[in-house]
């Protein structure tokens, strides 16, 4: 067999994006999917892609969604290589999450509280069993009750703690708070850069390090103080004006996870916070976030560094998914020439052994 | 492109990476961290080199990449593609041609001269980071010049095998300074580094640092007086050009053992090739 020069790498792309094009149509017998329809009705993804995207937009996200053929990850990937393009033109102040329109509102360490527990659109206390109907066009739900939240008297659960002294107190920095996607990460990384980190981090990653602080690896016995999730406005002062205007609304899942302290030689026994914030309603990963929030100030407070998810380099450094997909796909790119170097490497290296 | 900036990157961007490549080219073989942005092409797939590309690119500029040190390897059409797209600049294969090179795992054979660069795509800039994992200690470790690890690891090989067992990504010493990764390119072309023309750029996107070697500038790759450094190459001669020279490649052609050896660099290969050099595979199939 004669040595054929391996040629065509260009005519092979194109070919193998349009078998692509073809695959992600589908059977052209139904109908293709509209994003409109995504970001209606498969909500949850949206939510993902928006908050590992790091942009919140719900049909830019369904777009994702539906060029990458529901692959979670690609589709934050579009959107983060879309986002990076985009110009800042301002920054918005802090969002009020105590002012927010509550659609859910949970408390797990007071039985009733003021506002009450609100469930809102869960899955919690359904049963995993498939539901053979939705496989036939279904009748539209009948109307669900939905009671009017007043946004005034639902006080977030930490703060009614707080009152007593016997949750630390949370106190606003003056200094500008770090961003990741304009600076690059260094150590000792702030809570703010930590938070940044976690929100935009893989749900999974997250996931899997907050509950290894629930066996033992960096436990911190956490309670979960609040979930609230709803729409919050978002607000912008530009300097010409002087005074701040509403610029659209966002929804928001923040967790406040409320673990113990035992106190050290300035500081009374105590509970202290851990803290989760996620684009959309991402319960899972704002409760996750919280975990391994509290879990990464063990140095602040005092407590010994021994876990995964205390080891702040460590999970800062692994967390982004978009990172972790590249680079561990990048091995299927060829490595042929390093490969044939370890290949005459040990060839001589067996050579001299032998000899 | 429509909707986007010359070579994809807003200038504010590339103003950012400029300011790292100033400050990495005056303290030769030192990362500099700097704001890496999202690419449309994956972390680990050259982001680094782009960007670092993209921050230098002129539209005078003739670019070539190279992949495994070819130019029809699928990720060096993709980004050379990404280039004329974004940027409509010239592209070129040969590599006395062109005025930028970006490359992945290899440096042409053909000597660069002073007016070229040559942008290497980086995955791991931390040369020590199998020595110590965590970028906190190997910053105050170059900070203060302590590459004692290093040295223990290389004297650890030839203890145990008789020799150091790194075929590529060979550590390199810049300007007696810093310890610096080479990229992974195979230890045969580290060599080339050493005094090179041409200003040499480092990009490693996922990692978000950047790094230079200014032209002139010695590189040495580490070794001990009395196991000094040995680039690995096969032991034979390029099957379709006949260099004796060049890195090889090993191309398995049947399931009976058949090897052949060809130039890794198909630039150069062709080029030989055209001058009238012949080798064993040419001259076997000129006879059939």
């Amino acid at each position: 067999m004669a040595y054929v020069a391996v040629k065509g790498g260009e005519q092979a792309i194109d070919a193998a994006h349009a078998w692509l094009a073809e695959e992600r149509r589908g059977d052209t017998s139904s109908p293709a999917l509209s994003v409109a329809q995504i970001q209606d009705q498969l909500g949850r993804s949206v939510d993902r892609v928006m908050a590992e995207g790091s942009l919140y937009d719900r049909q830019l996200a369904a777009l994702a969604i539906k060029q990458a053929q529901g692959d979670l990850i690609e589709a934050a990937f579009l959107l983060r290589a879309y986002r990076t393009t985009l110009p800042r033109f301002a920054h918005s102040k802090p969002v009020e999450t105590a002012a927010m329109t509550i659609e859910r509102r949970i408390s797990a360490i007071f039985k009733d509280l003021p506002g009450g527990q609100v469930l809102g659109p869960t899955y919690d206390y359904t049963h995993r069993l498939l539901d053979f109907g939705l496989l036939e066009d279904e009748a539209p739900p009948s109307g669900a009750l939905t009671a009017e939240a007043d946004a005034a008297a639902m006080p977030r659960v930490p703060d009614i703690l707080g009152q007593e002294g016997l949750l630390e107190p949370d106190l606003a920095s003056d200094r500008e708070p770090g961003d990741l996607t304009r600076e690059p990460l260094s150590f000792p990384a702030e809570r703010d850069v930590r938070l940044q980190a976690l929100a935009r981090g893989d749900e999974g990653f997250v996931l899997g390090m907050g509950y290894s602080t629930q066996r033992g690896y960096g436990s911190s016995h956490p309670f979960a103080g609040e979930i609230r999730m709803g729409e919050v406005s978002v607000e912008i002062e530009p300097a010409e004006l002087g005074f701040a205007i509403d610029i659209g609304d966002l929804v928001l899942t923040e967790c406040q996870m409320v673990t113990r302290f035992k106190g050290s030689k300035t500081v009374p026994p105590q509970f202290t916070r851990g803290y989760g914030l996620v684009f959309g309603f991402g319960e899972r990963k704002a409760m996750a976030m919280a975990l391994v929030d509290r879990a990464m100030r063990a140095e602040e407070l005092g407590e010994d560094v021994t876990a995964p998810a205390q080891d702040v380099e460590f999970v800062l450094y692994h967390s982004d998914n978009i990172e972790a997909t590249g680079f561990v796909e990048h091995l299927k790119l060829p490595h042929y020439v390093d490969f044939q170097s370890e290949l005459q490497n040990v060839r001589r290296m067996r050579a001299e052994a032998e000899a | 492109m429509k909707g986007y900036n010359f070579a994809y990157l807003d200038e504010q961007t590339k103003r950012m990476i400029r300011r790292a490549l100033l400050k990495a080219v005056a303290i030769p073989g030192h990362q500099v961290p700097f704001g890496s942005r999202e690419m449309p092409l994956p972390y680990g797939w050259g982001t680094g080199g782009i960007q670092v590309t993209a921050a230098i690119l002129g539209a005078d500029d003739v670019l070539k990449v190279i992949d495994q040190g070819a130019d029809d390897t699928t990720n060096a059409v993709s980004i050379r593609r990404f280039f004329a797209r974004t940027a409509g600049v010239r592209t070129t294969t040969a590599t006395a041609e062109a005025t930028v090179l970006q490359t992945r795992h290899r440096i042409p054979e053909k000597t660069l001269r002073e007016d070229q660069i040559i942008v290497y795509q980086v995955p791991q800039p931390e040369p020590l980071w199998r020595l110590e994992p965590s970028r906190v200690e190997t910053t105050r470790m170059h900070g203060l010049a302590d590459y004692g690890l290093m040295h223990v690891k290389l004297y650890e090989d030839i203890a145990r095998y008789g020799q150091i067992s790194i075929a590529y990504d060979y550590p390199v010493m810049v300007n007696e300074r810093y310890l610096m990764s080479p990229s992974p390119i195979p230890a045969f072309d580290n060599p080339k580094m050493d005094m090179m023309p041409a200003l040499q750029l480092f990009g490693a996107g996922r990692e978000k640092r950047i790094y230079a070697i200014p032209p002139w500038t010695r590189v040495r790759s580490l070794d001990f007086d009395d196991h000094p450094f040995r680039p690995i190459n096969a032991a034979h001669p390029c099957g379709l050009c006949g260099a004796t020279d060049a890195y090889l490649d090993e191309v398995v052609t049947d399931d009976r053992g058949g090897r052949l050896f060809v130039c890794s660099d198909t630039d150069h290969c062709a080029d030989r090739r055209a001058a009238g050099h012949v080798g064993a595979q040419g001259l076997r199939e000129a006879a059939e």
